[in-house]
């Protein structure tokens, strides 16, 4: 295992903090609310996700799964007419506060999309991207971070030889392990993961969740998917969403095994969704 | 599948398929006449434009691009201060309008609220529309006597000690026709790069926002990059427009025949002369030639200005892997 990457930060960068122990919760829900407009997408949410955990969140499409996940880096606020209520804190920080630094705030929640999305700029670009963005990384030490980064994402054999060549020249499933090297390079303590796999082919798919199942060490991670045998792979605990509301929320085994709610069991047995 | 299907089915089928294979053959030599016409034409004005200036080439050859003494009495032809007119009043359009077109295409993309991003984006369009000799007319009621009373003196009194602020201030000059073709290239250009820019992925936002950008660093450092050889291309859309000006140039340039330092003082461009002379150039004589003469320079002008800009859209896809 190579070292964490925060080790090499350089002062001076936009922010650093201690990440919490293992076990205890690094976000936490609390009647979340959350509305598009005039319509509710989110209802009295209250869940907690363990740290240095991988937290799977799955349910039919349109239950809100997604909509969760965005509002925790608030990439939300993207879309105008967004409003949230209730409690929603990512290690003890309130994440709706007005007074929130919302750079410092995403440097410490990364994100990896459902559609690998590289910069057009050459792979090396890709990963150094946040650190030069944020200072975080001084010139000289960039390669280093890069090289890590790429390594912790499991890409690095693959693309040593070629860092300076377009990141887009890449595979699906080698970009996909590139976007999240490249949120690693920004040290965060939470990765959220929004159906990082749906674009993905089997062979792919297994590299990525085999890498998701190692950075659990170092990271909270938060993984929406639709795949319910890939929350039962890589996920410690799920939660179950429909329309809006959080359903059903416990030990991966006890969900795909023991559902205690009906809706879950009907969910997972492909009576629906 | 029956191996034999009823005989009068396949007669139809037959006669049909043989009916819509000359429809076919029809569809396809229209198609293909059409797809040649494009380079034929541009062959045959080429063809055109060569034996037209071939008794100028032959007097003149390419001194003419270097000589500066138009003298239609005595027949003696050079068009570079008409070359570097032209150039210079393209030059000085796009240094202008190209921040200027960038700024309104980015800020009506990404910071403009949502209800006036269309209305501005449509009258944008709408000054696209608008004939080259109402903007002239306009540049010479309107324009020229606002920047002789104010802009220009101004220039004059604190700019002065630069060559080009210095001298008579005249109305019609380079400067006014630069001002006029920027005023006549940015609806291009902003259109073009709003485009552009509009179509560059939601995830390229994303990616850079959920890294830590500002949104004006999402701007800066991802979405202005990913569409660059498109905002590249509206640039040349502009070039090409402000090179080919002709009526308002004309209009505003002042129309000398002269290489001056200073911006106030007027000059020529190659569409101007073509346009204000082939009259009197009698059909035959030199002074014709001449004029054709230029008309193929300003043709590989802009043909070269093109091939330029392709080159290089195409070396910065090819570094972006695009």
């Amino acid at each position: 295992m190579t070292p964490p990457v925060r080790a090499t930060l350089a002062a001076g960068a936009r922010s650093t903090d201690a990440t919490p122990a293992k076990g205890a919760a690094a976000v936490e829900a609390t009647d979340f609310c959350f509305w598009y407009g005039a319509n509710q997408a989110l209802f009295d949410l209250s869940l907690a996700f363990d740290a240095k955990a991988v937290t799977a969140i799955i349910g039919p499409s349109g239950c809100g799964k997604s909509t969760f996940l965005r509002c925790i880096n608030r990439m939300n606020l993207l879309i105008p007419g967004t409003r949230a209520a209730g409690e929603l804190c990512v290690e003890g920080r309130p994440v709706y506060d007005p007074a929130i630094d919302l750079v410092a705030h995403r440097l410490r929640v990364g994100m990896v999309f459902q559609r690998a999305n590289p910069f057009p700029k050459s792979i090396f670009a890709n990963v150094a991207y946040g650190p030069t963005l944020n200072a975080l990384v001084s010139k000289r030490d960039m390669p280093d971070v890069v090289e890590q980064c790429l390594r912790r994402a499991a890409l690095w054999d693959e693309v040593k030889d070629r860092l300076d060549a377009p990141a887009t020249g890449l595979s699906g499933g080698q970009q996909q392990r590139l976007c999240i090297a490249r949120a690693l390079a920004n040290s965060p303590s939470v990765l959220l993961m929004d159906e990082p796999c749906s674009a993905l082919d089997p062979i792919a798919t297994q590299k990525v969740e085999e890498l998701i199942f190692e950075l659990r060490q170092d990271f909270t991670i938060i993984i929406v998917t639709h795949n319910m045998q890939q929350a039962a792979r890589v996920a410690q605990r799920t939660a179950f969403f429909e329309a809006g509301r959080l359903v059903e929320y416990g030990e991966t085994d006890q969900i795909f095994t023991a559902p205690a709610k009906e809706r879950t069991e009907a969910y997972i047995t492909g009576r629906f969704g | 599948m029956p191996t034999t299907p009823p005989p009068d089915d396949v007669a139809t089928s037959d006669a049909s398929l043989a009916l819509s294979a000359w429809g076919d053959r029809i569809f396809k030599g229209l198609l293909v006449a059409s797809a040649l016409a494009a380079p034929a034409l541009l062959v045959a004005l080429l063809w055109q434009l060569l034996s037209g200036a071939a008794p100028a080439i032959g007097a003149f050859g390419f001194s003419f691009i270097t000589d500066s003494i138009w003298d239609p009495v005595a027949e003696k032809f050079g068009a570079l201060p008409l070359v570097f007119g032209t150039l210079l009043t393209s030059f000085l359009a796009l240094l202008l309008a190209v921040p200027l077109s960038l700024g309104v295409a980015i800020y009506l993309t990404e910071f403009a609220p949502e209800r006036i991003r269309q209305p501005i984006a449509m009258v944008i369009e709408l000054l696209a529309a608008i004939p080259s000799v109402v903007y002239g007319l306009w540049g010479i009621f309107v324009m020229i006597p606002i920047l002789q009373s104010s802009v220009y003196p101004f220039l004059e009194a604190n700019f002065g000690w630069l060559p080009i602020f210095q001298g008579p201030i005249y109305g019609p000059s380079v400067l006014s026709a630069s001002l006029i073709l920027t005023i006549m290239v940015m609806p291009f250009i902003m259109s073009v790069a709003r485009e552009v820019l509009l179509a560059v992925p939601a995830g390229q936002r994303e990616a850079a926002t959920a890294l830590g950008a500002t949104r004006w660093e999402a701007v800066t450092t991802a979405i202005v990059p990913y569409a660059k050889s498109g905002i590249v291309g509206a640039i040349i859309l502009g070039l090409g427009r402000a090179l080919g000006e002709t009526m308002a140039v004309t209009m505003l340039i002042g129309n000398r025949h002269d290489i001056a330092a200073s911006l106030f003082a007027p000059g020529y461009s190659m569409a101007a002369v073509i346009a204000n002379e082939f009259a009197e150039a009698g059909l035959g004589t030199l002074h014709a030639s001449a004029l054709t003469y230029v008309a193929l320079i300003l043709f590989a002008v802009t043909v070269l200005v093109n091939a330029a800009a392709r080159l290089m859209i195409w070396r910065m896809n090819r570094g972006a892997g695009k």
